[in-house]
C-alpha cells in the first residue's frame, strides 16, 4: 500500500492539480453520467415516481389517523435502529482497536469471518438465528430435553431482542472496517507527543484520538444507521408484522390493510430520511478518505496482562457471536428434531442427510416442485447477468466521482437512494410502469441491479481515486509505454477493486427477495425464492429443506466472499 | 465498454418497450397467464392434459398471499400482467367486483355448480373451490382428562378451557379472519367484549396458521401446548393422508357446531383488459371441470365446488362435513373488514 502514502496537503495539491490538467471536459463528464443516470432514472425514478403520483396526496399528511401511524412507526423505527447502532459499536468499537493495534494468531481469519454476515442473504441469517434461537431451533430442542421447559431467557431470547443481534450480526464489519482503517492510519505519533507533555491515556483518547476518528465514527454510525432504519427482511422474518417499522408498516398498508394513500406517505417520509442519511455519509466518508494519511503499523502481539486479556475476551466473544449462528444452520439441516409429517410413531432423532435427498424429489407431482439445481442455476445465472450490468453501470459512474466536481457532490448522494426506496412501493411501481415485461426474466437482474449498484460504485470509486498521478508519470518518465502504464500502474489496483466490487453485486443479487417478493415466476425459481416456499409449507421435513437450501445458499455465497478476502476489501463500504 | 453499455442499454430499453406489445405466431402454442396466491397448487399431469388438448402453454405467476395478490390486481387493472385471477376468496369479492376488474363470463361448466356458490349474480368471479374454517381439538387430550369438547363459542370462554386455544392473527392470516368473522356473525357488535373474555381465559395469538398448528396445536407433530387451534375441517383428513404409517383414525377432530365454522369460497375470474379472453375462458372452464377439481382436494385441501367431481377417499373418511357454517354477506364484510381487524388489534394488545 505504498501508493497511499501521502500527506494530507500532497492529497489537496494532487486532487487540484489533478483536476486542472486531466479532469475530463463537461462533455465528457456528462456522456460519463449517462448510462448510471439513464437506468436509475428508467428504472428506479420512473416506476417510484408513477406509484407515487398515483397515490400519493398531500392531504394524507393531514389526516390525524394516518399521522399517529407514521408518528408511531417513525418513532419505532428510529428506536430500534438506534438501540441496534449503539449495540453495533459495543461489539464493533473493540473489535476495531482489537484489529488494527493487536497482532495474534488467526487475525485475518477472525476479521474474515465478522465480514461474513454483511453478505450474507436475509432469509439464511433469518434461518440461521430461527436455526439456534427460534420455536424449532437446536436450543429450545436441548433444553427442552433436559429440564422442565424452564427455559433460561438468554436461550429464548424475545423476538425484539433477536431484531436486535441480528443487526449487530449483519452491520458490526462495517464499524470494524471503517473505524478499524481509521485507527490504524492515526500517525502515533501524535499520542506519543502528548502523552510526553504529561497526558494521562484518558486524555489522550479524549483529546488527540477521539476528535482525529470523529469522521470515521459518524460517518459508520450513519451507515450502521441507515441500513438499520431500512430493515424490512430481518424484522418481518424474525419478528413478524407487529414490529413496525417504517419499511414493515409501508408493506402492511400497501398490501395487508390496503390504505395506499397512506402507503406513499409514509415511503415518502422514509425517502426523505435515507436522502438526509446518504448527504451527510457522502459528507462524512469524503472527510474521511481526504484524510488518508501514511499507513502507520500500529499493531504489535499483546504484551501486558491486561491487553493480553483484552484480545481474549473480544476474540473470544467475536467466535462465539459470529461463529454460532453460521455453523447452527448447516448443522440444523442435518439434525432430525420432529415428526417429517404428521407422523406419530418413534421418530429417528439424530444425524440425517434426508432433507438434502428430499430436495431431488418431486413427491406429490407437484408443479410448483422447485428442482435445487435448477434453482441454483438461476440464481447463479441471475447473479452473473447482475454482475455484468452493475460493473458497467458502476464504472462510469464510479470515475466520474473519483474526481468529484460540484455536479457529483449533487449525485453522490441519488446512488444511495435505492437502498432506502421501500421495496414494496418499488415493486407496485415497478408492475404498473412495465406490466406483462415484468415476467421476462431479464428483468430479475436490472432489479437486483439497483440494489447492488451503490455498493459497486462505493467499492470502486477510491480505487479510481487513489491511483496518484505521480505514479503515473513516473512510469512514464522511466520509459513505459500508455499501455504499460495502464497495465503496471492501474490494472493490478482496479482489478482488485473490480473484483471485489463484482462480488459484492454477485451476493446482493444471490440473496435478494424483496424485489422478488411480489412477483415471481415459479418458472424461474431461485434459492431464496425456494427457501421461502419450503418455510411457508408445515412439517419439519418442509422446514428441514429449507435448511438445507438455505445452507446451500450460505455455501455459495460464501466461496465468493473468500475470493473478496483472498484479495482485500478496499477501505469505504 | 463505453460503446457496450450503450448499445447493452439501448437493447435494454428496447426490449421494454416492445415485449409487452410482442404476439405470438399462430403455429407456437398460444400463452395464457394465470396469476395466483402463494398457496396455490396442482398436479402437473393435469395442467399438461390442458396444454396438450388446447394447443397451449400455461404461465403461472405467483404474488403472495390472496390480499396482496388482489390489491396488485386492483392497481393493474387497465394492463393486467395475466389473463386469469385464480383465488380471490368471498371476503374479498366485494372489492374486486367493486373495482371492476373481471369481465362477465357464463361458463358451461356453472351447470354443475350449486347456487349456494354463486356470489357473484353477474358470473364475474366464478367459484372454484371452498373451505370451512373450524376449530380442530386433540382427541386424546380431551379423552385423557375427561374434558367435553366445546360446543359453542360462548363454552370457550369458560374457566375448564383457560390456556387451551390458539388462534391466527386476523390481519396476518386468512383462517384468522375467517374465524374473527365467524364470531362477529354470531355477537355482532358484542364481538369485542367476546374477544375480551377469550384474551381474560388464555387464548394466544399467532401470526400464522403454520405456526399455530405445527408448534402450538398439541395433536400435529409439533406436540405444542394448546389441545384448540383455528384450522380448517379437512385438517383431520390432511392428518391421515401425510401420516407415515397406515392409521384408522384421525388423531383430531374439528367442531362442526352451528355456526362454528366460517365457509371460504374461493373464486376464478377472466381480467376485463386481458388479452388472450377465448383461451382464458377455456382455462376457467377447465379449473370447473371433473380433471381440475378432482385434483385440487390433496394438492390443496380445499373441496371441488362441481357437484359432480369425486372426493378422495380419506376425506369421505375423515373430514367432517360442515352443515350451518355462519353467515355473513360478501358486502358487509368488504364495508367493514379492516375497520373489525384493526378493532381487534385494538383488543387484543
Amino acid at each position: 500500500m505504498q501508493y497511499q502514502v501521502l500527506s494530507r496537503r500532497d492529497a489537496e495539491t494532487r486532487r487540484k492539480s489533478f483536476l486542472r490538467v486531466f479532469a475530463p471536459p463537461r462533455l465528457t463528464r456528462v456522456l460519463v453520467w449517462l448510462p448510471p443516470l439513464l437506468f436509475l432514472l428508467y428504472f428506479f425514478f420512473y416506476p417510484l415516481t408513477k406509484i407515487l403520483s398515483l397515490t400519493f396526496t398531500p392531504a394524507a399528511f393531514t389526516n390525524p389517523g394516518n399521522l399517529s401511524v407514521a408518528l408511531n412507526a417513525l418513532l419505532f423505527t428510529f428506536y430500534q435502529a438506534a438501540l441496534s447502532t449503539i449495540l453495533t459499536f459495543l461489539l464493533g468499537l473493540p473489535s476495531a482497536v482489537l484489529f488494527s493495534r493487536f497482532d495474534f494468531r488467526g487475525k485475518s481469519l477472525l476479521r474474515a469471518l465478522t465480514a461474513v454476515p454483511f453478505m450474507l442473504p436475509t432469509v439464511v441469517v433469518a434461518a440461521a438465528f430461527n436455526a439456534i434461537f427460534g420455536e424449532r431451533g437446536l436450543f429450545l430442542f436441548l433444553s427442552s430435553s433436559i429440564a422442565n421447559r424452564q427455559i433460561p431467557f438468554i436461550l429464548h431470547p424475545s423476538p425484539f431482542i433477536l431484531i436486535l443481534m441480528a443487526h449487530v450480526f449483519y452491520n458490526a464489519t462495517i464499524v470494524i472496517r471503517i473505524v478499524g482503517n481509521a485507527l490504524s492510519r492515526l500517525d502515533p505519533k501524535l499520542e506519543q507527543a502528548a502523552r510526553c507533555l504529561g497526558a494521562d491515556a484518558f486524555r489522550v483518547w479524549q483529546n488527540v484520538t477521539l476528535p482525529l476518528l470523529r469522521p470515521s465514527l459518524i460517518a459508520a454510525a450513519l451507515l450502521v444507521f441507515m441500513f438499520d432504519f431500512t430493515s424490512f427482511g430481518v424484522i418481518l422474518l424474525l419478528g413478524g408484522s407487529k414490529f413496525s417499522t417504517l419499511e414493515v408498516e409501508i408493506y402492511v398498508r400497501a398490501l395487508k390493510l390496503p390504505n395506499l394513500p397512506l402507503a406513499a406517505m409514509l415511503s415518502v417520509v422514509q425517502l426523505v430520511f435515507t436522502l438526509i442519511f446518504s448527504v451527510l455519509y457522502t459528507r462524512f466518508v469524503n472527510q474521511v478518505a481526504t484524510q488518508t494519511a501514511p499507513r502507520f503499523s500500529v499493531s504489535r502481539p499483546p504484551q501486558s496482562l491486561r491487553e493480553k486479556a483484552f484480545v481474549i475476551a473480544i476474540s473470544l466473544s467475536l467466535i462465539i457471536f459470529f461463529l454460532l449462528p453460521l455453523l447452527s444452520l448447516p448443522l440444523r439441516s442435518l439434525t432430525r428434531l420432529e415428526a417429517d409429517r404428521g407422523q406419530r410413531g418413534e421418530i429417528q432423532y439424530g444425524f440425517t442427510a434426508d432433507y438434502y435427498k428430499e430436495l431431488f424429489i418431486n413427491r406429490r407431482g407437484s408443479l410448483f416442485y422447485v428442482p435445487p439445481i435448477e434453482a441454483a442455476k438461476n440464481s447463479l445465472g441471475y447473479a452473473g447477468a447482475t454482475v455484468l450490468l452493475a460493473l458497467a453501470l458502476g464504472y462510469p459512474a464510479a470515475y466520474a466521482l473519483a474526481k468529484p466536481t460540484r455536479l457529483e457532490q449533487f449525485l453522490d448522494p441519488l446512488i444511495m437512494l435505492p437502498l432506502g426506496a421501500s421495496a414494496v412501493m418499488l415493486g407496485l411501481g415497478f408492475l404498473l410502469s412495465f406490466g406483462r415485461a415484468l415476467a421476462l426474466p431479464w428483468f430479475v437482474p436490472i432489479a437486483h441491479t439497483l440494489i447492488a449498484l451503490p455498493f459497486v460504485i462505493r467499492t470502486l470509486q477510491p480505487a479510481l481515486a487513489s491511483i496518484p498521478e505521480r505514479l503515473r508519470q513516473a512510469a512514464a518518465a522511466l520509459g513505459a509505454s500508455p499501455f504499460r502504464v495502464w497495465m503496471t500502474v492501474d490494472f493490478p489496483i482496479l482489478s482488485r477493486a473490480t473484483l471485489s466490487a463484482a462480488t459484492f453485486a454477485f451476493t446482493v443479487s444471490l440473496g435478494e427477495f424483496g424485489a422478488t417478493l411480489l412477483l415471481n415466476r415459479p418458472e424461474y425459481p431461485t434459492i431464496p425464492i425456494a427457501i421461502q416456499r419450503f418455510l411457508s409449507q408445515p412439517g419439519g421435513l418442509n422446514f428441514g429443506q429449507a435448511m438445507a437450501m438455505a445452507t446451500l445458499l450460505m455455501v455459495l455465497t460464501m466461496l465468493s466472499i473468500l475470493l473478496i478476502e483472498r484479495t482485500r476489501l478496499s477501505d469505504a463500504v | 465498454m463505453k460503446r457496450l453499455t450503450f448499445t447493452f442499454l439501448f437493447v435494454a430499453l428496447l426490449l421494454a418497450s416492445c415485449a409487452p406489445t410482442s404476439t405470438p405466431a399462430p403455429v407456437e402454442p398460444q400463452t395464457v397467464t394465470v396469476v395466483t396466491h402463494d398457496s396455490f397448487a396442482i398436479g402437473e399431469e393435469t395442467i399438461k392434459a390442458f396444454e396438450m388438448e388446447n394447443n397451449a402453454k400455461v404461465v403461472f405467476l405467483q404474488g403472495g398471499d390472496a390480499g396482496s395478490l388482489l390489491n396488485q390486481a386492483i392497481l393493474t387493472k387497465d394492463a393486467p400482467l395475466a389473463d386469469v385471477l385464480f383465488g380471490v376468496d368471498n371476503t374479498f369479492l366485494s372489492r374486486a367486483l367493486e373495482a371492476d376488474i373481471f369481465e362477465p363470463y357464463q361458463s358451461p361448466a356453472l351447470a354443475d355448480i350449486p347456487d349456494e356458490f354463486k356470489l357473484d349474480p353477474s358470473n364475474r368471479a366464478l367459484p372454484v373451490d371452498y373451505g370451512d374454517v373450524c376449530l380442530n381439538y386433540d382427541k386424546k387430550y380431551f379423552s385423557d382428562n375427561n374434558l367435553a369438547v366445546p360446543q359453542s363459542f360462548e363454552d370457550l370462554a369458560k374457566p375448564e378451557y383457560k390456556d387451551l386455544l390458539v388462534v391466527e392473527n386476523p390481519a396476518t392470516s386468512s383462517p384468522g379472519l375467517a374465524f374473527l368473522l365467524a364470531t362477529r356473525a354470531h355477537f355482532g357488535d358484542g364481538y369485542l367484549d367476546y374477544w375480551k373474555s377469550l384474551k381474560e381465559n388464555g387464548v394466544v395469538v399467532v401470526d400464522g396458521w403454520e405456526t399455530a398448528y405445527y408448534t402450538n396445536f398439541s395433536a400435529s407433530s409439533g406436540k405444542g401446548p394448546q389441545p384448540m387451534v383455528v384450522s380448517y375441517a379437512s385438517s383431520p383428513a390432511a392428518e391421515v393422508f401425510f401420516a407415515s404409517e397406515p392409521m384408522e383414525e384421525s388423531p383430531t377432530a374439528s367442531i362442526a357446531a352451528e355456526g362454528m365454522c366460517f365457509r371460504q369460497i374461493e373464486f376464478v375470474g377472466v381480467f376485463k383488459n386481458g388479452k388472450n379472453k377465448p383461451l382464458a375462458q377455456k382455462f376457467v372452464d377447465f379449473t370447473l371441470s371433473r380433471k381440475f377439481q378432482e385434483d385440487m382436494p390433496l394438492n390443496m385441501f380445499v373441496y371441488p365446488v362441481n357437484q359432480k367431481a369425486q372426493l378422495p377417499e380419506v376425506f369421505v373418511k375423515y373430514a367432517d362435513v360442515v352443515q350451518s357454517p355462519a353467515s355473513i354477506s360478501a358486502d358487509e364484510i368488504a364495508a367493514n373488514r379492516d375497520r373489525w381487524i384493526e378493532a381487534w388489534s385494538e383488543t387484543m394488545k
